[in-house]
Parts: C-alpha cells; structure tokens; sequence
C-alpha cells in the first residue's frame, strides 16, 4: 500500500506541472498585453524599461521558471511565515499581487475561502446524506414506486443547471414565500442566537441547491452499485447461514457497494467547486467562484491564473485521494 | 413435427430479417422516457428551426410603445423592458442553444473517436494518448473556459463578427473540452476489438491499417459512440447556457435561453415569467436529450435486448 501511494504521488508531478504550463501559456499567448494599464502618457523608452523590470523581455521558458518559482517556494514561504511568525530566510520575498486591488493574492483567497468551504462543504455533506439512502432504498426495491421516483429525481437533478433550480428556488422561497434572504450576506457575524438563525437562513438556499444536484448524481451511482452486489454469491450466502436481512443489506451489501461510491464522492469535490461558480454568482456568495469571476471580468492576470492552478491542484489532490481510497478500501485494486 | 411447431417456424421464417437497428429501434419503441423526450426533442427542434418563419418579429428589435407587456395575439409571451418580443426571443435563444449544442457535440465526438480509435488499435500511441486524456480530465475545465472565452473573446470578435465569433469560440471551447470520456468509451472498445478473429482475418489477407479501422473496427464501436453524442448534446447545451449566464457567453444583445435567464433574473420579482419560460425550454430539452440517451443505451445494450 505504501509504495502504491508513492507511486500515485509521484504521478501526480509531471500532470501538476503539465497543468501549470497550460495555464500559464494560455495567458500568455492570448492577445492580451500586460502593459495596456500604462497609461499612454508614459515615453517609450520609460514603457521599454517598465516592460524590462517587469521581465518581458525574458524568453517563454525562463518566464514560466519564474511563475514556478514563485508559486510552489517563494507563496508557500509566504504564507508559513504568515500563519507561524517564523521568518524564513530574509523574508523578503516578491508575493503574487492582484492587478486591481493590489493586495497579494493570497491573501484575498485566505479571506474568501471560508464561505466557500462552509457553503461547498455543507451542501456536498447533505448530498452525500441524501443520495445513500435513496440509493439504497431503490436498488433494494428495484421497479417499485420509490425507485421509479428516485430515477426521475436523479434524472431531473442532473439534467436542470443550478443556475436554474436556484432562480427558482429564489422565486419560490424568497419572492413569492418570503422565507429566506434572495442574496447572502457575508458580512453577518454569528455572535449570539438570532445571528445563527439568520447564518442558518441565508446558507438554506445555496445549501440545497447544491447538495439536489450532487444528491442526483451519487444516488445514480449507489443505486447501480447496490444492485451489482446484491445478486453476489456473498449475500445467498449471507442469507442462507440465517443472518437478519437487516445485517444482510445495511452491513454486507451496503459495505461493498460504498467502495466505488467512496471514490466518486472524492472524485465529485473538485466539480462542486466549480459548481460553486454558478451557486455563488445566484445567491451573491463572495467566495472563491465570486472572485474568480471578478478576476475575469477585470482582466487580473495573477488573480486568475492563481485561481485556476488552485482548482487544477484541487482535481488532482481529490484523484489521488480517491485512488488511495480505493486501494485501501479494495486490496484487489492494489498494483504492489 | 406437430402443427403448432410448425406454424411457429414458418411465422419465424415469413418474419421480416431481423437487423441490428430494427432490434434497436424496438427496443427504443418500449422505452416510455426514451420516446417521450424523443417526441419532445423533435418538438423543440422543429419549433425553434420552424417558428421563426411563423412568427417573424426580429428578437432584438425593441419597441418603446410596447414595453413590459403581458400576452397578446401579437406578443403571446409578452415583451420585456425594452420592448422585445419575448416569444421571438425564446425562439432564436432556442436556435443558438440546439446549434451550439449540436456542433460542439459533433467536434467532441470527432476528436473523442479519433482519439479513442488511434490509442485503442495503435499500441504505441496508446501511452501518449491516454496520458493526455487523463491531463485534459485534470484540468479545471469551467474556470478554463471562462478565461479562454475572457482572453480570446475580442480578437474574434474582430476577426468573423460579433455572433459568428463567439460561436465559433464556445463551439470549440466546449468541443475540445469534452471528448475525453467518448475517448476512454472508445478506446476501451477497441482494444477488445483488435483482438477479434475478424480483424485478424482482415489483416490476414493483407487489408490496409486505415480500411480495417474504417471497415472494421469504427461500424462496431458506433454505439457507445451514438450514446456519448446523445448524452454529449445535453451537456454542450448545459455548459454554453452556464456561460451565458455568468454573462461570458453571446453579447447581451444576442438571446440565448442562457442568456435570457441571466438579463431576466434582474426582474424576477416584477416578470418572473421572463425567466421561467427559457429555464422550462431548457431543462425540457436537456431532459428530454437524457432521456433519449438512457432508452438508447438501453436499446444498444444487447444483455438487455430480446427481452
């Protein structure tokens, strides 16, 4: 086990880096040009030795050496010193700065962060709750009612965008019901009772938006994965020794049938963060898909490149995950 | 033999052939969601190419006189707040969303097979290919596109117009980010295929690399092939209204479903019906596409057919 997760860790190197370089060449070869924010009153050979400092004139390769650099040693740095006080050499390192509000940019994912954790995180939980269950139920009773229902939910739940389900939830529940704020509001503070119940009122919405979508997705799975192992030998002969159908089911069967489904759990993370775009733009959430969108809109380079690589990092972190997961919890699947 | 037995065998006989695609097309038939969105799917398509000639208000031409107005004869969904023909624009929004949907299928099928076909048969392009495919599935693909679409959006613009640019843009955006599971799907395929008796045969008689892929080995892989595009029309359509709606997709001036629930969600309160009718087309659509790829898959699925 242990020499198969170096092996996968080591895997994940060269498509981390391959990442990196897409990334960062599809910035620079697009039409945009870094100096445009100069204004036009500035003499050429002072823009000649602005573009100079800011190293443009470097080839490709030496550019993308020192994005590398400064993104895996000289941030990481950063932020330990940041969150210990420790200072690491001189500690006078360049940080990667956002074009628009000048403040480095990992700061501005630091302060972001949270309310995209609480929202993403919630919700994924509460699909996960949702989607076993019905998963279950339906393979259990396959072609009865409950199951026919929890194909059509499934099916709904992922052929209607988000961006749908929430404006409607926004109509339903915030216009015509008026039971919950149609926007979140980051700036509330839980300090006392009635500030949790109005940070558990505003959260509703996003929440189950989410957590409907990945509900429909992993139920699908589940179910399917249900249904292979319960006509296994296992479960006869499970059954046929004299063991409860209760044991049968929720501890034989389901046990197994969680194996591929735990995988697809920690594979599904990276998606919800970039469903998260969509929810946050809906409900006005500023977490991290807000700012990226703000990024694009303002054409902040750094901020956007950032960003991306952090999502890229999120969907390879989640592959490994799920394929050491999957080795643990399957030893047939192990290579070693 | 009795007389019963023989009825049978002579009705089994006098039977039309039995083919591979009228066993499919049965099997379809029985499918209830399969034929129901089939029906529907045609139903959208015929409105959104037909319905323009019908009811030939330009969608984005405004009318000042005829602003926020609920349903006539002349505007049956009412205007918007410029004085729009809700109707038209739910119409053309419908056009753009099928043509984009369609066309950024087609381009991910293309590279999806092509690439499956090369990494399946071709052993040594099988490491490379599939390295990139796992590469292109690593990639944080909503973000991309949105910065790709962000830095190439002008330039286009500039250079084919304003719509047939940014067509062109999210057709190829869209395609060349989604082939990867058609790819996988194929390869998977082929790989068994290669190991049949018949390609062996073919290439025992010293058939050519490209007419054994072409004659043999592509008319087995086509149905996974028709499933991933089924499935592959619901998803394009899914990610350019996503676009559209973070208001990265078509100028504003350009309706898409998308794009209508992005400018009409602003007025949700006072005309939430602006909205609901694109949203209703699109999940309609999308629904009725998923439920035409589930029937086929069923269909194609020879465990389950003959039943």
């Amino acid at each position: 086990m242990f020499t198969y997760t170096i092996r996968r860790l080591i895997y994940a190197v060269p498509t981390l880096i391959a990442i990196s370089f897409i990334i960062f060449s599809i910035l620079e070869l697009s039409p945009g040009d870094p100096m445009a924010q100069v204004p036009l009153t500035v003499p050429a050979e002072e823009r000649a030795k602005i573009a100079e400092a800011m190293g443009l004139n470097e080839p490709f390769i030496v550019r993308y050496g020192l994005w590398l650099r400064q993104f895996f040693i000289n941030e990481p740095l950063n932020l330990i010193e940041q969150w210990t006080g420790w200072t690491i050499g001189d500690g006078e390192r360049l940080r990667v700065r956002s074009w628009i509000t000048r403040a480095p940019v990992t700061d501005l994912i630091a302060e972001r962060l949270p309310q995209t954790l609480w929202v993403v995180g919630l919700a994924y939980l509460f699909g996960v709750m949702i989607a076993v269950p019905i998963g279950v139920i339906s393979a259990y009773r396959q072609y009865s009612w409950f199951d026919q229902l929890g194909t059509l939910f499934s099916m709904v739940g992922f052929s209607v965008p988000t961006f749908l389900t929430g404006t409607l939830f926004i109509l339903i529940f915030s216009v015509w019901l008026g039971w919950f704020p149609d926007s979140y509001d980051t700036t509330l503070v839980v300090r006392d009772w009635p500030s949790f119940l109005a940070q558990v009122r505003q959260m509703i919405m996003p929440v189950t938006v989410l957590a409907l979508f990945n509900a429909a997705q992993i139920s699908r799975f589940m179910r399917a994965s249900m249904l292979e192992n319960l006509n296994q030998d296992y479960v006869r002969t499970a059954r046929a020794k004299g063991l409860r159908e209760r044991a049968v089911v929720l501890v034989h069967v389901l046990r197994n049938s969680m194996i591929p489904v735990v995988t697809v759990i920690a594979l599904g993370v990276p998606q919800i963060f970039a469903g998260a775009i969509i929810t946050e733009q809906i409900f006005r959430v500023n977490g991290l898909g807000a700012l990226l969108i703000v990024g694009i809109e303002g054409a902040d380079y750094p901020l956007v490149q950032t960003l991306t690589f952090i999502f890229a990092v999120l969907i390879v972190l989640f592959n490994l995950i799920a394929d050491i997961l999957y080795g643990i919890l399957d030893p047939r699947i192990r290579y070693d | 033999m009795t007389d019963a037995a023989r009825a049978e065998a002579e009705a089994v006989l006098s039977a039309p052939p039995r083919t591979l695609w009228r066993d499919v097309w049965r099997q379809f038939r029985r499918h209830r969601g399969a034929m129901a969105g089939a029906v529907i799917f045609i139903a959208i398509g015929l409105l959104v190419t037909l319905g323009p000639q019908l009811h030939d208000i330009d969608p984005t031409a405004p009318n000042f006189r005829a602003r926020n107005l609920g349903p006539t004869w002349a505007h049956p969904l009412g205007t918007d707040n410029i004085g729009r023909d809700s109707f038209a624009q739910l119409l053309h929004g419908g056009r753009v969303s099928l043509a984009v949907g369609l066309s950024a299928m087609t381009l991910s099928i293309l590279l999806g097979t092509l690439i499956g076909i090369l990494a399946g048969y071709f052993r040594r392009l099988d490491g490379p290919l599939m390295r990139l495919t796992d590469l292109f599935l690593a990639l944080p693909l909503l973000p991309l596109l949105l910065v790709v679409i962000m830095l190439f959006r002008d330039p286009l613009r500039t250079a084919f117009g304003p719509e047939t640019g940014i067509f062109l843009l999210i057709v190829f955006v869209i395609g060349i980010t989604s082939w990867m599971q058609t790819a996988r799907i194929v390869r998977g395929e082929v790989l068994a295929l290669r190991e049949r008796e018949f390609v062996l045969a073919a290439r025992s008689i010293g058939t050519r690399q490209h007419r054994i892929l072409i004659r043999h080995i592509l008319p087995n892989v086509v149905s996974p092939i028709m499933v991933a595009a089924t499935l592959g029309i619901a998803s394009a359509i899914i990610t350019e209204s996503a676009l559209s709606f973070l208001g990265l997709g078509f100028p504003p001036d350009f309706p898409t479903w998308g794009r209508l629930i992005y400018d009409n969600k602003d007025f949700i309160q006072s005309a939430p019906e602006r909205v609901l009718w694109p949203g209703l087309a699109l999940a309609l659509t999308v629904l009725s596409v998923n439920f035409m790829g589930d029937g086929l898959r069923d269909a194609l699925d020879p465990r389950g057919r003959g039943r």
